[in-house]
């Protein structure tokens, strides 16, 4: 059994006019089905309002499935007692960096978690120390968090999620408030936590380029999995994509457009050198 | 602009005022200031003030930045010094124009200088050389016998962490969203005070409703983090008593028993 399981997931708010009487219900999730090994590296993807932070959601156990199950490592998220250790084993990472920081300082705002789980004294700190270093933020654990950037601070976050020994880490668009220097920052350190510790990360984004790296990508609209494969089968899917309103990244275009001119190249090309090789080896 | 402005004036500095557990440092600063309330005669204040003058010289906070932070309240103390000299019935020492001194008015304006002088030097002092993280904590700790009364302890202490960790960030939103009307046509600085005060609805609107959200996503997060109250939470920096504390408590003792025995003789 997979470390996140959803069995026809179906989530619906209701939506209420200016006096509160209910208008009627908007389907956000709609019967999705995932199975996520452990040690994968799964992105979402999907516009905004496709249903993707709604379902990232309900792996934590802060939504709860209008219909539907969600196990998270063989755990019911519907089950009240099962929450908090949800919570533990799949850690969530937030788009606003700045709302998502507890401590005053960093060393003590990625202390939070484990303070919280009722973990000894001596054991946080070493906790705390070596997420930090896992995230490259040691050397800032006295710090404000106000004084730091963006991307640093969303490196705190995961730091403070990875303090809690989690077996899986959900980043609800980590990157979509951080200038491009951040994402790259953040995107490392999310793929260094995949690689090295074998965390099962669940990224959720609209940007292309982080995808990439990803084992597994979903793509959503309207509340249903639309595409499902490799990165590479995702992209050979330029027209598919431009439907479903998300941005290919350039380079897979050019390819693309390069192709539809007759010139032989691959499909699905997804980085400089790739596309650089390819031409290479066509002329 | 906005951002100048410092809440809870730490000075940083390395010092055993600095390290001294919180709980010493208030029940020390609580201690003190109902000693000021007790005392009958001068030789009192004299203690206080040896005392008070002592711990500045081992907190190695510098006098003059002592001082500075007290420009604010010079004013208040002047109402007070001159409301008391003139208005206490007695007998007369001299008179200006139609203002009576009379001695019973000099001492009590006296009093009151020194008094409030002393009282307001030391509990910034105590901030001054605690971290408002350290702050709450010890206050936390202190109040949790009344736990027993139904009070949210724990809950008051987050509650005002939280509020200290969020003030950097709404004054930077305050000032960003003032640039942005401003840009608007927004007039913030002309007309009368409630021409002024109307002038700050658009910048407190927005305000409300940014924090309003923030606070939303805030619990969220924290929730997320599986955090469900006080109970069952460890701490990562744990209080601890130490030597120096416990020594500290003992010049507190000390100070307390010289200055309410001194301070509490009629001459």
């Amino acid at each position: 059994m997979g470390i996140i399981q959803t069995k026809d997931l179906v989530y619906e708010y209701i939506r209420r006019d200016e006096d509160g009487n209910v208008e009627g219900f908007t389907t956000a999730v709609d019967k999705v089905n995932l199975d996520i090994r452990p040690g994968e590296f799964i992105a979402i993807l999907g516009h905004n309002g496709s249903g993707k932070s709604t379902l990232a959601k309900h792996i934590n156990a802060i939504l709860n499935p209008t219909e539907g199950t969600v196990w998270v490592d063989g755990m019911d998220t519907a089950r009240q007692e099962h929450v908090w250790d949800i919570r533990q084993r799949a850690g969530m990472v937030f788009q606003n960096p700045d709302n998502q920081i507890i401590g005053q300082v960093v060393e003590e705002d990625v202390g939070f978690g484990p303070e919280n789980m009722g973990v000894p004294t001596k054991e946080i700190w070493e906790r705390v120390e070596e997420s930090l270093k896992a995230v490259g933020m040691y050397e800032y654990r006295k710090h404000s968090p106000n004084k730091l950037s963006g991307g640093q601070k969303q490196r705190v976050s995961i730091a403070g999620v990875l303090a809690m020994h989690p077996k899986c880490i959900v980043l609800d668009e980590p990157t979509a408030m951080l200038d491009p220097k951040g994402r790259r920052e953040v995107v490392r350190a999310v793929r260094a936590l995949n690689d090295v510790e074998g965390i099962t990360v669940v990224l959720i984004t609209h940007y292309m380029e982080e995808i990439i790296h990803a084992d597994r990508v979903f793509v959503m609209d309207n509340g249903k999995i639309a595409m499902e494969g490799a990165p590479r089968e995702i992209f050979s899917q330029v027209e598919r994509l431009k439907s479903l309103r998300l941005d290919v990244p350039q380079v897979t275009l050019l390819a693309y457009e390069l192709r539809k001119r007759g010139i032989r190249l691959p499909e699905g090309i997804l980085t400089v050198e790739e596309l650089a090789d390819a031409l290479a080896g066509s002329i | 602009m906005l951002r100048d402005i410092t809440l809870g004036q730490y000075y940083q500095t390395e010092s055993v005022i600095h390290r001294l557990d919180p709980r010493v440092k208030l029940g020390g600063t609580l201690c003190y200031i109902i000693s000021l309330f007790f005392f009958r005669n001068f030789l009192g204040y004299g203690i206080a003030a040896l005392f008070l003058a002592a711990v500045i010289g081992l907190s190695h906070v510098p006098f003059k930045f002592i001082v500075k932070g007290m420009k604010a309240i010079v004013f208040l103390l002047l109402i007070t010094v001159t409301f008391n000299l003139f208005l206490t019935p007695g007998e007369a020492l001299f008179t200006v124009w139609k203002l009576t001194v009379t001695v019973e008015g000099l001492r009590t304006a006296v009093n009151m200088a020194v008094r409030l002088s002393l009282l307001i030097i030391g509990s910034s002092l105590m901030t001054l050389t605690t971290t408002p993280n350290n702050l709450t904590d010890g206050m936390e700790s202190m109040m949790k016998p009344l736990k027993a009364f139904r009070v949210p302890v724990h809950e008051v202490a987050m509650i005002m962490s939280i509020a200290l960790r969020f003030i950097p960030i709404l004054l930077e939103e305050t000032d960003k969203i003032m640039k942005a009307q401003i840009a608007r046509g927004a007039d913030f600085e002309t007309g009368n005070i409630v021409k002024r005060a109307k002038a700050l609805v658009p910048i407190l609107v927005p305000l409300f409703i940014s924090a309003f959200r923030r606070a939303n996503d805030l619990a969220m997060a924290m929730e997320a983090r599986c955090y469900r109250g006080g109970e069952g939470r460890t701490k990562m920096k744990p209080l601890v008593y130490e030597r120096r504390d416990r020594l500290g408590y003992l010049c507190l003792l000390a100070y307390l028993a010289v200055s309410i025995g001194i301070g509490r003789l009629r001459f």
